[in-house]
């Protein structure tokens, strides 16, 4: 992999801008769909390795309800939405008014599952469109899957891809808030962005950097 | 004076040994495999956690021996080598390889059925023997060996746990 040496602190800020844009679009699907409001924020964009990836999501060994899909189009790579268990149950209870809905129950109904892939779809969605718009590059995601496991498991899963090139990752991370009304931030999770390696060129050549 | 429940940890992609009566431990195995080869006797262990099934898929210039089914076991049956393990003594318990999404690109479809074949084939080279397994599914794992039983703990999230 030799482009990953030509990686910068500017190419990265220029991926935070990009991931804020996506971020950005993403907390207004998800607060409509909610009716409340939601916070999304890039806070870091990093070159990281298999192990600090996991650590990002809470550890390898923290549980977690997690929609895998992929990207496809002009650039492929992976994107992963992970939320603990409690705040997946937090937002597909409020989804479908069902306040009894647990992810660890051992038999998810259907209706809960569909909920939290829909939720997949539709903040990966109005985020993809975002990063399109912005890089004039076609970009289209794949049907969401969802695995209720733990971080290790399921994000390896999408670093396959990388770990053929290279034991570092480009983590486009995106920090999920709910304001409630006494004003604390109920909510927290992660929606990450992991370009493969073969599109970090094709990235940054749209955005005039490369 | 030690501590004596120490656990060694072993990332993804990793590989480390332990003496009794430390464990040895590696956590969130999806695909990934997780490969342990030990001395019963000498109550001496290795495991390396391996996330591709052969080093010829490398695509870099240097490759870390510790990410793929191949050059991992090799590596680590040298580090043991050069603990006075003899390998004649090796024996081996693994786990992993589950299918935890039905779908992905063309390098990650059965990742894991293929990671568990290809080790299945490199300890048959080395003749090392595989004691017990516990592998495929579509479950995450987190596993723990102790050398000085010769068990491996091995953790899901929704199957609960048991030793091997």
């Amino acid at each position: 992999m030799d482009s990953d040496n030509k990686i910068t602190d500017m190419h990265l800020d220029v991926l935070k801008e990009v991931g804020n844009i996506g971020a950005a679009h993403a907390a207004t699907s998800l607060s409509q769909l909610l009716n409340r409001k939601i916070d999304m924020y890039v806070p870091n964009v990093k070159l990281v390795s298999f192990d600090e990836m996991f650590d990002l999501a809470g550890g390898a060994e923290k549980i977690v309800a997690g929609i895998f899909l992929r990207i496809k189009g002009d650039l492929s790579g992976s994107m992963f939405f992970v939320l603990p268990v409690e705040s997946a149950n937090h937002f597909i209870r409020r989804l479908i008014g069902d306040e009894t809905f647990d992810f660890s129950s051992p038999n998810l109904p259907e209706i809960g599952v569909s909920a939290m892939q829909e939720l997949g779809n539709i903040l990966s969605g109005s985020y993809l469109s975002a990063l399109s718009d912005f890089t004039g590059l076609k970009i289209y995601p794949t049907v969401p899957s969802l695995s209720v496991d733990m971080v290790g498991a399921i994000v390896s899963f999408g670093l396959i891809e990388v770990s053929h090139y290279s034991d570092e990752v480009i983590v486009i991370d995106t920090q999920i808030r709910e304001e409630s009304e006494e004003g604390i931030s109920s909510v927290n999770g992660h929606f990450f962005l992991l370009p493969d390696p073969s599109s970090y060129v094709t990235i940054f050549r749209s955005l005039g950097v490369m | 004076m030690g501590i004596l429940n120490e656990v060694i940890r072993v990332g993804i992609a990793d590989m480390n040994i332990v003496k009794e009566p430390m464990t040895i431990r590696t956590s969130g195995l999806g695909s990934c495999v997780g490969i342990v080869l030990y001395d019963e006797r000498k109550k001496i262990a290795g495991m390396v956690h391996i996330m591709l099934p052969d080093s010829s898929l490398g695509k870099s210039d240097r490759i870390n021996v510790a990410k793929f089914a191949d050059t991992g076991i090799y590596a680590l049956m040298e580090l043991l080598k050069a603990e006075g393990v003899r390998p004649m003594a090796l024996k081996a318990k693994i786990a992993g390889g589950s299918q935890m999404f039905q779908f992905g690109s063309s390098d990650t479809i059965r990742i894991g059925p293929r990671n568990v074949e290809a080790v299945k084939q490199e300890l048959k080279r080395l003749s090392i023997p595989i004691i017990a397994e516990d592998t495929g599914g579509s479950s995450g794992r987190t596993i723990e060996f102790n050398p000085t039983e010769s068990m491996l703990n091995i953790r899901t999230v929704n199957l609960g746990t048991k030793e091997i």
